[in-house]
């Protein structure tokens, strides 16, 4: 189904407005806007899949665009020969141990019979295991991160185009959905919220401590950029030339440009989600979908299985946040696990969904545009209001430096009063389903 | 072989301080499972309503502390408790009165209470770093130990010393005091017995005359005052940080859930279990078996299964267990 035109409308007002900053603020915030805007919007496209298809309530969000970030890492960057050799083999020895282990314990599951015996054997199986693989893994890890720790100390990526990285990381992120799915859909609505922000806190904390992958907290910078640097685009006569008919810096048109070419890159991807969204949603496989959301009884009585079609639409929609997750890290070209929060990563995404329209692919775009311009401008905002409040106060008034520091915090306040509001008034959100 | 020794390393270092966590959680936990099975919904917003509670106990704390009031040894904080319940009291009853009662009366879907109870954890989480910013607040005052490491060492004579933190007496004495009130209140009293009822079958409930509103209301009072309590508690034992608060939710949900949704008791096992493993898999045992194990034969590594980044990792991976083997859990998950 097409857009109308109140849709469209609301499209050209957000648009106008993004004009307004760059003409008033700066357009370098413009542009960053836009593109966080379009990642935003590819991670509400997934969590739309979820929700609005099929009714899957995920808090885990956030994990799944850190392990689509962890394939950029893993892909792009250059493997570091010193730590292959240092201990590459007892690594991999060791993760695949750890795999036999678990494939050992569900073999002794599934071929004994129930009872205590089994239980031991289980215990065994895993205790065994686990002392082998810690022996094996352990020193490789330490051997790995002791290499040049200032800079490399981990394994380094592959080599390979930084492109490549976006499917690989949605494949990356639609694995672990799979995992999480499979134990959690079938059973009470609830439990597949509390096992992805369960497993979303626990993707942070390997990227974070497990050094020999990706850094963790010491971060890996300087990845490769699928665009020109906006260093590299100023001496180009042709940005040189843009800068002074718009009568800008040159740096400012070069970092600009740089950006729009993000822009461009993720416009594609953009539209090709939703055009494959849009067919999907509208085939017989969208009907089924929306016949389970709206009636699982009546859904399963017509033989459709209900828990595997969950599980591939949980699957799908984690793969998109996957692949938005791998598009944000190499437009900063940096992986910054402490920068995972969930508040921003997981909640901002809902509040995207539920205000845009969930059910409507457009609307989840649009509430993506809408919800990540406050989420910037807020704050300024916020200062502003504070400053004006407390412009009576005396300088050195201990609750008006109080006051100034805290209006970071307005954001949190605004975007939850936003949900509740669009939920209580307005939940079919600013475009809705059709 | 010294296996005194080594009892008093193991309580000293995890086992005094897993009892005080899971009595922590344990008091959370009680909170979620009766909102569960009364409100019928899964409460994100426990977390951050926990921060906003203590956050309104630290205020009463330096408010009493600048009257120069004290209740030494005990922390002033103790006094303020009453403070807070009133404060995340009202805060709590508001939230039902202007978002999830319109969604009660319109029977919605419990997915919609979730996604009501998060907008709820964003504003609430909002207020309490407006008031108390990110950073970490401590508020303990009073003695800090029942005794020390050097009393306890000169007492028995062993070499390896305990330590006994008010906090965590506190804490311990505390959760038991309220638990068994809470079970004399659910199973002896009429407002007690009429939310056990309406927990069991609503339609039931409310053709004897019981008025929903009422047990809504109970339910909000009882969950402010265990929320305050683990608020409190842990922030004397560990210190006032918003965002911990937050991620106390999943060993909260996951405590809930193991000892069986909907089950007070069940709430209270879970708790200390998944106390009791995050501390026992992360814990390093060298010292423990250095003392056990005969001489010459001491570990040379740390013992430890897991770093201790990886704890919220041992609660999910007990999380997993339940779902996959009984996901009614311990106490299958019997209403009430």
């Amino acid at each position: 189904m097409s857009l109308t035109a109140r849709d469209l409308g609301l499209f050209a007002i957000m648009f106008a407005v993004l004009a307004l900053v760059a003409t008033f603020q700066s357009p370098q915030l413009a542009v960053t806007i836009l593109n966080m805007s379009l990642i935003s919007a590819i991670m509400a496209l997934g969590v739309n899949m979820q929700w609005g298809y099929a009714g899957l309530f995920n808090v885990g969000i956030m994990g799944f665009t850190a392990v689509g970030g962890l394939a950029v890492v893993l892909i792009a960057q250059p493997p570091v020969p010193e730590a292959w050799a240092a201990g590459g083999l007892g690594v991999l020895l060791g993760l695949m141990l750890g795999v036999a282990t678990i494939l050992a314990a569900v073999l002794v599951y599934k071929r004994m019979a129930p009872g205590k015996l089994r239980g031991l054997a289980i215990f065994a199986v895993l205790v065994v295991g686990f002392v082998i693989t810690s022996q094996v893994f352990g020193p490789a890890t330490q051997a790995v991160q002791a290499v040049n720790p200032a800079s490399e100390g981990y394994l380094g990526g592959a080599g390979l185009p930084v492109i490549l990285a976006w499917p690989v990381g949605a494949v990356f992120a639609a694995g672990v959905a799979w995992l999480v799915g499979k134990v959690s859909l079938g059973l009470r609505s609830d439990y597949l919220a509390i096992a992805t922000l369960g497993i979303s806190e626990i993707v942070i904390a390997v990227l974070k401590h497990e050094r020999w992958l990706a850094r963790g907290v010491n971060n890996v910078t300087g990845i490769d950029r699928p665009v020109p640097r906006p260093i590299e685009l100023q001496p180009l006569p042709w940005v040189q030339s843009l800068a002074e008919t718009m009568g800008w810096s040159v740096s400012q048109a070069a970092s600009v440009v740089s950006g729009l070419g993000y822009s461009a890159l993720f416009l594609i991807v953009l539209a090709i989600l939703i055009w494959l969204a849009e067919r999907a949603l509208n085939s017989p496989w969208g009907r089924m979908m929306r016949a389970i959301r709206d009636n699982e009884v009546s859904a399963r009585a017509m033989g459709k299985d209900v828990t595997r079609r969950h599980l591939m639409i949980f699957v799908l929609g984690s793969a998109v946040c996957g692949l938005a997750g791998a598009m944000m890290v190499s437009m900063d070209g940096q992986l910054t696990p402490g920068s995972y929060e969930p508040l921003r990563f997981t909640f901002l995404i809902w509040v995207m969904v539920i205000v845009g329209g969930s059910g409507n692919n457009w609307g989840a775009v649009l509430g993506a545009f809408v919800i990540w311009f406050l989420w910037v401008q807020v704050e300024p905002a916020g200062r502003w209001m504070m400053e004006m409040v407390t412009s009576g106060m005396s300088l050195e008034s201990e609750l008006r430096r109080h006051l100034l520091d805290s209006a970071a915090y307005m954001r949190l306040l605004t975007m939850g009063l936003a949900l509740l509001l669009m939920l209580r008034f307005a939940p079919r959100g600013l475009i809705p389903e059709r | 072989m010294e296996p005194l020794n080594a009892l008093v390393s193991v309580s000293n270092f995890m086992l005094v301080p897993a009892l005080a966590y899971g009595s922590q959680l344990a008091l959370g936990a009680l909170g979620i499972t009766l909102i569960f099975s009364i409100l019928r919904f899964a409460h994100f917003a426990h977390g951050d309503t926990m921060a906003l509670g203590t956050a309104a106990v630290i205020g009463g704390t330096w408010f009493l502390q600048a009257q120069g009031v004290s209740i030494a040894p005990l922390p002033t904080a103790l006094l303020a408790i009453p403070f807070g319940v009133l404060v995340l009291g009202l805060y709590l009853l508001a939230a039902d009165r202007f978002v999830y009662r319109y969604y009660r009366k319109v029977k919605a879907k419990p997915m919609i209470f979730v996604m009501a109870s998060l907008g709820v954890m964003f504003v609430t989480n909002g207020i309490t770093r407006l008031f108390m910013g990110v950073g970490e607040t401590r508020f303990e005052d009073g003695q800090r130990f029942v005794f020390t490491v050097r009393e306890f060492r000169d007492w028995t004579g062993l070499a390896e010393g305990m330590a006994l933190r008010s906090a965590q007496a506190i804490t311990i004495v505390t959760a038991l005091v309220v638990m068994v009130a809470l079970f004399w209140f659910l199973n002896r009293t009429r407002a007690g017995k009429s939310m056990r009822a309406y927990s069991d079958n609503e339609d039931l409930a409310l053709l004897s005359g019981i008025n929903p509103e009422r047990v809504v209301f109970i339910t909000w009072v009882i969950t402010a005052i265990l929320l305050v309590l683990a608020g409190t508690l842990y922030g004397l034992d560990k210190g006032f940080r918003p965002f911990n608060y937050f991620q106390l939710l999943l060993p909260m949900f996951a405590a809930a859930i193991l000892g069986g949704l909907g089950s007070p008791l069940g709430a209270i096992v879970g708790a200390y279990v998944v106390a009791f493993a995050e501390m026992g898999i992360t814990f390093a045992w060298r010292r423990v078996f250095g003392y056990l194990m005969p001489e010459g034969l001491e570990p040379s590594s740390m013992m430890q299964l897991l770093p201790v980044d990886y704890k919220f990792a041992v609660t999910f991976a007990i999380l997993v267990i339940v779902l996959l083997f009984r996901p009614t859990g311990i106490f299958k998950g019997k209403v009430l």
